[in-house]
């Protein structure tokens, strides 16, 4: 059955017919279209579908819609304005965070909610916030060393 | 994974409402974060027509230290756990348990109750519906024997919370509320040694309240074995808190998980009090160890690894809080 689902996502105030079974992937990416936010595995193992819930990253195959009614979701699409990369998409396009591409938008979010709450994160820092994202492509290395990039491009703005 | 059956979602504002609706609805169930949940009814392993959602039941998620007692809700999440203050000064098992679960996304929304309630796990149970039809299922669903053990009568897949062994050696109570009221009982109570019926709840009834005392003078800790540094569910864990009087051990508590249908308490630990922490003292808590857990093949790590890794995971770390507690 379908019911109202009131939710903000990307910084815009939403009002949508929602299954009450719907999972907050399959609302982001089929009804919103917005379908930077992957599927992957499908079961809370790889994180590809990372997404933030009120600045928090959480899992979207793993979460109903309706339980995040009235919250705050953003998306990869939300990090850019104006058609400029966020630091982080920038630091992972020109460190080569990003291979296949699959993972990059998870780690990107799951990243960013690391910076927002610890702006100079360690490199054990970054590697425990981005533990539950898998890579197959990278081995991580290059992952790790785009948010470096990105943390320190804003230690610079700063 | 398949997609989520059709269902009613409710959601109450109050633990009491909760409880109502689910007497209300038989074929119902709780969701609290919904990690395990979500992909177990996606797998066909958990079907309800109604789920009941906990997330708007505000007074689930308070932390409350009154005295020498902390409660923590059951709709806490295990991220706001491991990141107490009291929980981190106090109980640092309790801290490192809640974070060695799944990974950082996960606990963002994993609750205390969800992780204490969590269904038992096996490899012949968690697959997909294809998986487990081609090997005519099991008894836990659809199937007539345990594959891990197919002359018993009952169910040996393996409780793998992290969280239920810490508080288990921190000596916690939990409060069940059910239509009659409240009741309250000791942890270890709430467990059944049963892979198909593992918990002391009613059909009813809802997990509101972990109590725990803050005692002095006890130093804990929790460490599990997995394939990977995260995500994975615990090959095994073991919790241990140590009550140090000088030189001899005050009192000494361990409990394991993953390696039983229940999180393990191991009895006869009490006889080491008065004695001082030798080689003698560990063997002895090995032969404990050893006597106190069961593991099958529910994981794809063989037995004898578990059951050989599992002694010596807690024998290190009773070496470590043992000179902690110096």
């Amino acid at each position: 059955m379908k019911t109202l689902l009131r939710l903000s996502v990307n910084g815009r105030l939403r009002e949508d017919a929602v299954a009450e079974n719907a999972l907050l992937l399959d609302y982001l990416r089929d009804t919103l279209g917005l379908t930077g936010t992957k599927q992957g595995c499908d079961g809370g193992e790889c994180g590809a579908c990372t997404v933030l819930v009120d600045g928090q990253p959480r899992l979207a195959c793993s979460t109903l819609a309706h339980s995040v009614a009235g919250r705050r979701i953003e998306t990869i699409e939300g990090l850019s304005t104006e058609g400029n990369l966020s630091r982080l998409q920038r630091a992972f396009h020109e460190h080569l965070g990003s291979q296949c591409g699959f993972c990059t938008p998870g780690m990107i979010m799951a990243a960013e909610a690391l910076l927002r709450r610890n702006p100079q994160p360690s490199r054990d820092e970054i590697r425990a916030a981005l533990a539950g994202n898998l890579c197959r492509c990278t081995g991580y290395v290059k992952i790790v060393e785009s948010v470096e990039a990105a943390a320190a491009c804003d230690e610079v703005s700063a | 994974m398949g997609a989520l059956s059709e269902f009613r979602l409710l959601s109450p504002a109050s633990a009491a409402e909760a409880v109502r609706l689910r007497g209300a609805h038989p074929a119902s169930r709780f969701i609290a974060g919904g990690t395990d949940l979500l992909p177990n009814m996606r797998r066909g392993l958990v079907g309800a027509e109604v789920v009941i959602d906990l997330a708007g039941i505000g007074e689930m998620r308070e932390v409350q230290h009154t005295g020498d007692v902390l409660r923590i809700g059951a709709r806490v999440t295990l991220a706001t756990l491991a990141a107490d203050a009291t929980v981190l000064a106090r109980l640092p098992a309790l801290a490192q348990a809640a974070l060695a679960v799944a990974g950082p996304t996960h606990r963002n929304a994993a609750t205390l109750g969800g992780n204490l309630c969590l269904e038992t796990r096996c490899q012949y149970f968690n697959q997909s519906e294809h998986w487990r039809q081609a090997n005519q299922y099991c008894m836990k669903l659809a199937g007539d024997v345990c594959r891990v053990a197919p002359k018993s009568s009952r169910c040996y897949a393996a409780f793998s919370g992290d969280v239920a062994p810490a508080l288990l050696a921190l000596g916690a109570d939990v409060e069940i509320l059910g239509p009659q009221g409240v009741r309250r009982l000791p942890l270890a109570e709430f467990y059944v040694d049963d892979g198909m019926r593992w918990l002391a709840l009613g059909p009813d009834e809802l997990l509101l309240a972990v109590t725990m005392p803050l005692a002095n003078g006890w130093v804990s800790t929790y460490e599990k074995l997995r394939v990977r540094g995260a995500i994975d569910f615990p090959l095994t864990g073991v919790a241990v808190a140590l009550r140090r009087d000088g030189d001899t051990i005050g009192e000494l508590r361990i409990a394991c998980t993953g390696v039983s249908s229940r999180p393990e308490f191991i009895a006869g630990l009490d006889e080491l009090a008065g004695k001082p922490l030798d080689d003698a003292a560990l063997a002895t808590a090995e032969r404990h160890i050893k006597r106190g857990i069961q593991p099958m093949e529910t994981t794809l790590v063989s037995v004898p690894y578990r059951r050989r890794a599992t002694p010596v995971l807690a024998k290190r770390l009773v070496r470590r809080l043992w000179d902690e507690g110096s």
